[in-house]
């Protein structure tokens, strides 16, 4: 499988297109700048969101059995899925209990993440994505690439492209209005005849049992309200204590997230209407095991505005499927080696370690730090390739070794062949493109010997 | 005051004259300077990949060389950020916090140790001032543009001291360069083209020189300078603070 260096050098392949992607995911972070900025006490407003966060962390088995208690009180049916495949399972139960074939879904990077739509289909279910960004990768085949703006890395004129193929709009037309009308068009359909709708959970309110949703398009309130099943599917780690505290979370969330002030709904579930039935799904999938890991745990303060990925000028020349994962970015990279060191060992290296995630993140995760840690422990578990070891170790005995770092009398001989970060036989990488700088007649330390020494 | 130059490993041995430039200004302002001649490297490069218990002989010899002096100055962010952060040593930890409390880069040394108010040094320049990352995030010698906190910047500070340099405003004013010690050759692709995007910026704003307070970065920028064959330069701001010309 392709590692993330090399699924980024295709996506470089084509600058004009690197450099799209990379301006328009700068504009939405101009875009949070501009809104933080509007609010004085944002950095305080970071701080308490983050604390909130710790203390959620801290007594988390306490809050999960208090929201179940009041969600059971309000008439919810509450599941507890230890992993992916168990919450698909018991997605597919309710379904199967309802005897439905079909059904809605938005919002929910969850269920992209233990690829719920895959097994449905397998099991002969028809998913129908409303989002029109999840709608987009979906009809395209595709995982979304960025967690709040799924398709981002597609321009409209290709977009114009799918729709003409699949709904059937002019060929050759890529207008936004039109493309926009013909989805919502052809979901009327579905969510007119689908009794079963699934939706993602941004806040899950501890001391009253209710869950909320925030979207832009409200199409996550349309199958939820049409339907007679909501199935709401959740991390465990969506919880906040108190209603109160919602205001903290969803000031900085669509601030950080788009630069908007709040999203167009946060629409608040607490009791199934009559005739309706509402069920949440809380998912581990690894979550405690990352919640055991002290340097790691939290990473699971994350409320997925992706102001980190907006940020990170490594994603923005990379694009999201070069992480190779569900989430991606920087968050994505402390939490997928969690899950599968092997198959992830080379995301916390697809970084330059600069930090700009760490300021951005409304939760004050240390992203970047993780980052650093990640590459500790995956070296010290094994996941390095040899000859990277080999060359460590070589650079380990020289640079702790004054003569054999100085052994040249001329400059450089060491260093012009082994620079330390270049790490061996990588010239290559660093001479495609850059020229190196010539060694000079004498080091410093020769200099400084011949003229200051006594 | 005795103060000890720590020149990071690269800069010995690729770029002396900024080593000599930090000795020189720094003489020039007063301070005494010893130069442990036995110095190699943080260590950085090897704890950046993963392999930062490697780097425990690096690190014994940097306590040996560095012990004992009031300050341990360095004009790299990067190598400094490192020290301060990952120096430890299990038989002599008091020794290595010593050090780690001790440590200052370059600009900040000068502006809340020295407190230079005035440098002679003259530069006629248009000069793009790129933020290393490390110094900025991790040693915060400037502000941060993510953060919604007052704007300052040791260096530039320093740089408005010298006659002659007009500094030009960049479209993205701390993005990151792109070198990222190992990741400029593990990730040569996103790499080269963070560093390109860089060296854009600057030539749009029309300067001639970049300047950093990290060598790392603009050797990295530098590379791609001269592939493009452009006749925009490299300096690092030792050398337009100990105001030599051109
Ligand atoms: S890590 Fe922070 S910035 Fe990134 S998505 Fe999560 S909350 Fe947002």
């Amino acid at each position: 499988m392709k590692d993330h260096a090399q699924l980024s050098e295709t996506f470089n392949e084509d600058e004009p297109r690197v450099n799209w992607h990379d301006e328009t995911l700068w504009f939405v972070r101009q875009k949070r700048d501009k809104a933080a900025h509007g609010i004085p006490e944002w950095e305080q407003l970071r701080e308490t969101a983050s604390q909130i966060k710790n203390n959620v962390l801290s007594n988390l088995s306490e809050y999960l059995v208090q929201f179940e208690e009041q969600a059971k009180q309000n008439g919810i049916t509450v599941h507890w899925a230890a992993d992916a495949a168990e919450h698909n399972k018991i997605v597919y139960g309710i379904l199967q209990q309802n005897g439905v074939q079909q059904m809605v879904k938005s919002k929910s990077m969850l269920t992209e993440e233990c690829h719920l739509n895959e097994y449905l289909k397998e099991q002969g279910i028809d998913v129908t994505d409303t989002d029109l960004g999840e709608r987009i990768v979906q009809l395209a085949e595709e995982p979304p690439s960025h967690i709040v703006l799924p398709c981002i890395h597609w321009k409209k004129e290709e977009i114009g492209v799918l729709f003409h193929k699949h709904l059937g709009t002019p060929e050759g037309n890529a207008d936004p209005q039109l493309l926009t009308h013909a989805a919502r068009l052809n979901l009327r359909e579905f969510f007119l005849t689908r009794r079963v709708a699934l939706t993602g959970v941004n806040f899950a309110i501890a001391e009253t049992g209710e869950f909320v949703v925030c979207t832009n398009e409200g199409n996550a309130d349309m199958g939820a309200h049409l339907a007679d099943v909501h199935i709401a599917c959740m991390g465990m780690e969506k919880i906040i204590p108190e209603r109160k505290h919602l205001g903290v979370f969803l000031r900085l969330l669509a601030r950080s997230a788009t630069g908007q002030p709040v999203t167009t709904y946060s629409s608040h579930f607490k009791k199934p209407a009559r005739n309706q039935e509402i069920h949440i799904v809380i998912v581990d999938n690894g979550r405690s095991k990352q919640l055991g890991r002290a340097d790691f745990r939290n990473s699971l303060k994350c409320i997925r505005c992706a102001a980190c990925f907006n940020t990170c000028p490594v994603y923005r020349r990379s694009g999201g499927h070069s992480y190779h994962t569900a989430i991606a970015g920087p968050i994505g990279s402390i939490l997928a080696p969690n899950l599968d060191m092997k198959q992830y060992a080379d995301l916390p290296f697809a970084s330059t370690l600069c930090g700009s995630c760490s300021n951005v993140c409304p939760v004050k995760i240390d992203i970047h730090e993780q980052l650093y840690k990640w590459r500790q422990v995956l070296v010290q578990e094994g996941y390095a390739p040899a000859a990277k070891t080999a060359a460590m170790k070589g650079m380990g005995f020289t640079l702790s070794n004054p003569g054999a770092f100085n052994v040249a009398g001329k400059a450089g001989r060491w260093v012009v062949k082994n620079v330390p970060f270049l790490v061996n036989n990588r010239f290559n990488a660093w001479y495609k493109q850059r020229d190196m700088p010539e060694a000079p007649k004498e080091s410093f330390t020769e200099w400084y010997k011949k003229n200051k020494a006594e | 005051m005795r103060v000890a130059l720590f020149i990071p490993c690269y800069v010995n041995q690729f770029y002396p004259q900024v080593a000599i430039a930090t000795l020189q200004l720094l003489e020039k302002l007063g301070v005494t300077v010893q130069y442990p001649v036995n110095q190699t490297c943080c260590g950085q490069p090897m704890a950046n990949s993963g392999f930062e218990h490697l780097a425990q002989g690096c690190n014994t010899l940097f306590i040996k060389n560095f012990s004992g002096f009031d300050y341990i100055v360095c004009p790299s962010g990067s190598c400094t950020l490192h020290i301060k952060d990952h120096l430890h040593d299990e038989h002599q930890e008091g020794k290595a916090q010593e050090i780690r409390t001790r440590v200052y880069e370059l600009t900040e040394f000068l502006t809340d140790v020295l407190h230079v108010t005035k440098l002679d040094a003259k530069f006629p320049y248009r000069v793009g001032m790129h933020q290393s990352c490390h110094g900025q995030r991790g040693l915060h010698l400037s502000q941060m543009t993510e953060l919604v906190e007052k704007p300052f910047s040791k260096p530039l500070q320093l740089l408005q001291m010298v006659e002659g340099v007009e500094l030009v405003e960049l479209d993205r004013k701390d993005e990151c360069c792109g070198f990222g010690g190992t990741f400029c050759v593990a990730e040569e692709a996103v790499s080269v083209k963070m560093g390109k995007d860089r060296v854009a910026d600057h030539i749009k704003q029309g300067a001639e020189y970049i300047t950093a307070a990290d060598m790392s970065c603009l050797m990295h920028l530098e590379g791609i300078l001269k592939r493009q064959k452009s006749s925009v330069q490299v300096k690092h701001i030792a050398e337009i603070l100990n105001g030599e010309g051109v």
